[in-house]
């Protein structure tokens, strides 16, 4: 949403992801580290166990551009799987994804129910994920039992279809050298990923790296 | 299927229609303040004595607790509820506009809900006929959204390089 009378810009950002796979902890170490006149409060809906029962909401300001204030408002969802209903409300006009994955071994069933829930919810308000803002973060990099970004890769994050032929050409992805987010596959067909970074978010790495590269790419699709 | 939700603008002349009328709406009734909201959950504008009120976390709450209760009517076999009311000293009526933004009023016993609810009739009218000034805009492709941000790769890429 574009106001001319306050010259703002404002778009919202969702962080998705399966239960306890860090979403509000991202949202925390943002809100810790951002200087206080640039956002407002972090409010969360949660249970008494302080598990997400509605969302999380943090509004930031990461700047001005042609002289207006781009205001993003960050949004989790409830990660548990019985809590599809208000999950489902919080992608209503979304503008960009997170993806906030669990990178331990034992989690990757819950990852993958998760991404395949996003993908039911964005579609049945019509919107088609490969076609707009979307980052995924592999969290808990530190933990010893965080299976390798490549087989996170290959099972979240394998890519889909480019369609559109103006795109076939090699897109190199500019936070991992020698990888590609467009790119040609032995049998001939185009593939796009989305981009992908490893976070702690506990300790708050990678979490500034995602939040930079989904609230650039929002603003890229209004360019 | 769209690439993902539409991006929309208002003009300096639209925000000047919206806060004349709400204005007017809040002296007929006598409320404290008023909140338009969009689905998002974005502000759209507040009119009125909003002091004391975080009105950007206030646009939020709003809107989720408006689609929760939109599912909440599903669930019994309504449409949807297009109003809500809540009751305390400081009262809060909520209502639907044209299924693109939520008007939020705030009131007091300074006045009445049957007061609030006899006039919100007409000024919902006229939002509607704002909204649809507004979203129609941007269907015919010359959304002012659609160009500001035209060109400006270089200056994105400047604010996160910082």
């Amino acid at each position: 949403m574009i106001n001319y009378a306050s010259r703002e810009i404002n778009c919202k950002i969702v962080y998705y992801g399966p239960g306890l796979g860090g979403k509000t902890t991202n949202l925390e170490h943002i809100y810790g580290k951002v200087k206080p006149e640039t956002r407002g409060k972090l409010i969360s809906l949660a249970t008494e166990t302080e598990r997400t029962l509605f969302f999380d909401f943090l509004p930031v300001d990461l700047g001005t551009i042609r002289g207006f204030k781009t205001r993003f408002h960050l949004y989790t969802v409830p990660g548990q799987v019985y809590y599809n209903a208000s999950r489902k409300l919080i992608l209503k006009n979304v503008d960009g994804i997170v993806f906030v994955g669990d990178s331990q071994g034992g989690r990757m069933e819950a990852n993958l129910e998760s991404m395949q829930n996003l993908y039911d919810n964005m579609s049945e308000y019509g919107y088609d994920l490969t076609k707009m803002p979307f980052v995924i973060q592999y969290n808990k990099r530190d933990l010893p039992n965080a299976a390798p970004v490549s087989e996170l890769q290959e099972s979240l994050n394998p890519g889909w279809e480019v369609e559109d032929a103006t795109k076939f050409h090699v897109a190199p992805d500019p936070y991992h050298a020698g990888e590609n987010l467009v790119e040609q596959l032995p049998g001939g067909e185009w593939v796009e990923r989305a981009p992908y970074f490893e976070a702690v978010a506990i300790k708050g790495d990678g979490v500034f790296d995602t939040l930079k590269a989904v609230s650039k790419l929002v603003l890229k699709a209004l360019a | 299927m769209t690439a993902g939700s539409p991006s929309w603008s208002f003009t300096p002349e639209d925000f000047s229609a919206m806060t004349a009328s709400l204005k007017r709406f809040l002296s007929e009734t006598n409320s404290i303040c008023a909140l338009l909201v969009d689905r998002s959950g974005q502000l759209v504008t507040t009119v009125g004595d909003s002091a004391g009120i975080d009105t950007t976390t206030f646009a939020t709450l709003t809107a989720a607790d408006y689609s929760a209760n939109d599912q909440l009517a599903k669930l019994v076999g309504e449409k949807d509820f297009a109003s809500l009311f809540h009751q305390g000293e400081k009262s809060i009526y909520v209502a639907d506009v044209a299924r693109r933004w939520i008007l939020v009023v705030i009131f007091d016993s300074r006045t009445t809900v049957g007061l609030v609810r006899l006039r919100m009739k007409a000024e919902l009218d006229e939002l509607t006929l704002l909204v649809d000034r507004v979203f129609s805009r941007g269907r015919n492709g010359a959304a002012p959204a659609e160009r500001l941000l035209a060109g400006a790769d270089d200056e994105i890429d400047k604010l996160f390089n910082n």
